[in-house]
């Protein structure tokens, strides 16, 4: 017999059985905990989507409006202002509302968790070094590898879109805290242990304010990541402005589907000048 | 000068970068040099067997090349750099075994430092940055701003308080770095190349501000240059550091007559010329020179010297006999003054000259003290030239043979009267 040294066809590690067992075995073990760890975001969505959908649309157009006019001027303004009506006027005004509460939650808790991450990871090389491929694998491992699992353990709705949200959109605000932090001039932290500051008043006093910018930069992508997500997050029961362009996918109907699209093309064009600008303005 | 407390003693300090400090510590004592143990243990010897002792109210240059470990030594006395081993003693209590709490306290309240990149705060305004090491400290914000605007009145920037950093030239930024260690008013002030960044004009303008602020508050200060003619100016002790060790600790003139080795020595450029070379030697006809005779009066000297671009005239009689030093602000003095055709009271009374035979050495003090290239007499009193400090600075750093060859054939070239 002669031996093949290289044998892909006969010799496969079965890596694909054990890791469906292995979330079987989670499933059927540990559902009740996965089921508690979503409390805090379910809870946080629900007071999001009720303010959102008990605020008058005007009064939303107008604060939106004005953060608008704050941050980024006249023109983003009024884009502001025809953009929303825009929407309303299509009859999407409802799933807009859930998509943007969806997005707000899940970037609070992206910068809840990504913030003291990255500056974590900014400061300490080995600690970046070891979160590294997990910020890789979160950005490319495709979302429909783990919507299964995510459904599986948290059950389909919109508690389960945020999660698989968070994943997809937190490495940016970490990576982009990360490097603002890195990119403190060495001399101005030294300055400051020179002139007594202790490891904290090094990172409140120069470290942050400096790296705040990066940051913003940061923030602002893991918004873009959260609102492009929402289709996604739709295949799972999430809801919002994904729904539209699912289903008519599925139903083939293009109309439909273009103004689900566009209604979400608009939403992020706002919440990025409004970011952007608020990012410079600091 | 009997009283001399000691500020600083550092004892036997080293600092060994690198995977095996105790490895190369045992190979340095052994004699082995840098280089070897660099190679065999991929350590970097920073700082090795220093020993020396600072005065209280001194000004301490520490001087060496790039690498000689300098700026480790300064770094390793508000230990901002951790010795391998060794002691720093400030006021008599050793830094180096400091607990975190009092190196803190150390650093807000006795030990302040000047950086060569200035590192200044680019979010903070020049009040803010001149009251950062307050903030620090834990100072409310009315008292820091108070303080903080009285270090910026010291260095001349009290107009600049609401400005941010990156709207001041360098000279200026360099200021607010000065007022930010000041506002604190240290005992102790760091200095690592704080004046390296400037160009040479702004150097020397603050080397005389730092002269200045010396001379009203006597602070300890331990300055880290790699540039001779500022340590000679502005040092009352220097230390020679090379290749990690301190090779020499004196006077600036104790250096200059006595160079402890050869490293020494070649940073004054070869042998030292000062005993050998006379002002004679040196002089040169560079400085404008205004010959009396009745056409000559106060404003045709002014207008030659400012034609010239040169501040000072050196007035000779018609024998091209030195008479006198005028400035160009004594005689703009004197005109606005109406004192007449006369040039005698717009003299410079501390103006004087020094004679031909005198050897570099005499008339070191005299050159380095006057703004004003010092006027070289023969022995009839004649003008012969002058020397200024560069030329003085020049010929230091030439071999002598060299440079006597140079002065002698500069003397005949440049033989010329502007």
């Amino acid at each position: 017999m002669k031996l093949k040294l290289l044998n892909f066809e006969e010799q496969v590690i079965p890596l694909d059985t054990w890791i469906q067992n292995g979330v079987d075995w989670l499933v059927s073990n540990y559902r009740d905990t996965f089921q508690v760890i979503k409390v805090p975001i379910e809870k946080t969505l629900d007071v999001l989507q009720w303010s959102f959908a008990f605020l008058p649309p005007f009064v939303l157009i107008a604060l939106l409006a004005l953060a608008a006019w704050r941050y980024a001027g006249k023109r983003v303004m009024i884009f502001t202002i025809l953009s929303l009506l825009l929407i309303g006027y299509l009859g999407l005004w409802e799933d807009t509302m859930i998509t943007l509460s969806m997005v707000v939650c899940s970037v609070l808790f992206c910068a809840v968790a990504g913030i003291p991450l990255g500056i974590l990871s900014g400061r300490s090389d080995r600690f970046e070094m070891i979160l590294r491929p997990f910020l890789d694998a979160m950005q490319t491992t495709p979302a429909f590898v783990y919507l299964i699992p995510v459904v599986m353990l948290f059950s389909i709705g919109t508690v389960s879109g945020v999660l698989a949200t968070i994943v997809f959109a937190l490495p940016p605000i970490i990576r982009l805290t990360s490097l603002g932090i890195r990119q403190v001039h060495p001399e101005l932290v030294e300055a400051a242990v020179a002139f007594g500051a202790t490891p904290w008043q090094v990172l409140r006093k120069v470290q942050f304010p400096l790296a705040l910018p990066s940051i913003m930069t940061g923030l602002n992508q893991t918004i873009m990541m959260a609102l492009s997500m929402v289709v996604i997050a739709a295949l799972i029961g999430a809801g919002g402005l994904g729904g539209p362009v699912v289903q008519g996918l599925n139903t083939l109907e293009i109309g439909l589907a273009t103004i689900g699209g566009l209604a979400i093309v608009l939403l992020a064009m706002i919440l990025d000048r409004i970011t952007q600008g608020f990012a410079k303005a600091r | 000068m009997g009283d001399k407390t000691i500020k600083i003693k550092v004892v036997d300090v080293a600092k060994i970068f690198g995977p095996h400090p105790k490895r190369a510590m045992k190979m340095l004592k052994n004699g082995e040099s840098k280089e070897t143990i660099h190679a065999e243990t991929g350590t970097t010897v920073g700082v090795y067997n220093a020993n020396f002792e600072i005065n209280a109210g001194e000004i301490f240059v520490i001087m060496g090349l790039s690498g000689s470990g300098k700026s480790t030594m300064v770094r390793i006395l508000n230990r901002l750099i951790e010795p391998t081993t060794g002691s720093v003693f400030v006021d008599g209590e050793d830094v180096a075994a400091m607990n975190d709490q009092q190196l803190i306290e150390l650093r807000r309240k006795k030990m302040c430092m000047v950086f060569q990149s200035f590192a200044l705060m680019p979010h903070l305004t020049v009040l803010e940055n001149a009251g950062f090491g307050l903030e620090i400290s834990g100072l409310d914000k009315e008292t820091r701003n108070e303080r903080a605007l009285k270090a910026l009145e010291q260095v001349g920037l009290d107009g600049y308080a609401a400005s941010y950093p990156r709207q001041l030239s360098g000279g200026m930024q360099q200021r607010v770095g000065l007022a930010r260690a000041l506002a604190v008013n240290p005992d102790i002030l760091l200095m690592d190349e704080a004046f390296s960044a400037l160009d040479p004009l702004i150097r020397t303008e603050m080397q005389d501000e730092l002269l200045k602020l010396q001379s009203r508050a006597q602070r300890t200060i331990v300055f880290i240059s790699h540039d001779l003619d500022e340590a000679m100016r502005i040092g009352d002790r220097i230390a020679i550091m090379e290749g990690g060790r301190v090779v020499q600790v004196g006077t600036p003139e104790e250096i200059l007559q006595n160079p402890a080795d050869d490293y020494v020595r070649a940073f004054f450029r070869g042998v030292d010329p000062t005993n050998i070379l006379t002002a004679g030697d040196i002089a040169r006809k560079s400085a404008v020179t205004i010959i009396r005779h009745k056409g000559e009066g106060p404003r045709t000297a002014l207008q030659r010297l400012i034609s010239h671009e040169r501040d000072y005239g050196y007035i000779l009689d018609s024998e091209r006999r030195f008479m006198g030093l005028v400035s160009t602000d004594s005689l703009k003095e004197f005109i606005d003054n109406n004192g007449g055709q006369d040039l005698n009271p717009a003299f410079l009374p501390e103006a004087r000259a020094v004679q031909r035979s005198e050897s570099m050495q005499d008339i070191l003090p005299e050159v380095t003290a006057r703004p004003w290239p010092i006027p070289v007499l023969d022995e009839e009193g004649r003008y012969l030239g002058v020397i200024s400090k560069n030329q003085f600075l020049r010929t230091l750093q030439r071999g002598h043979e060299e440079s006597a060859k140079a002065a002698s054939a500069e003397l005949s070239q440049e033989d010329k009267t502007i």
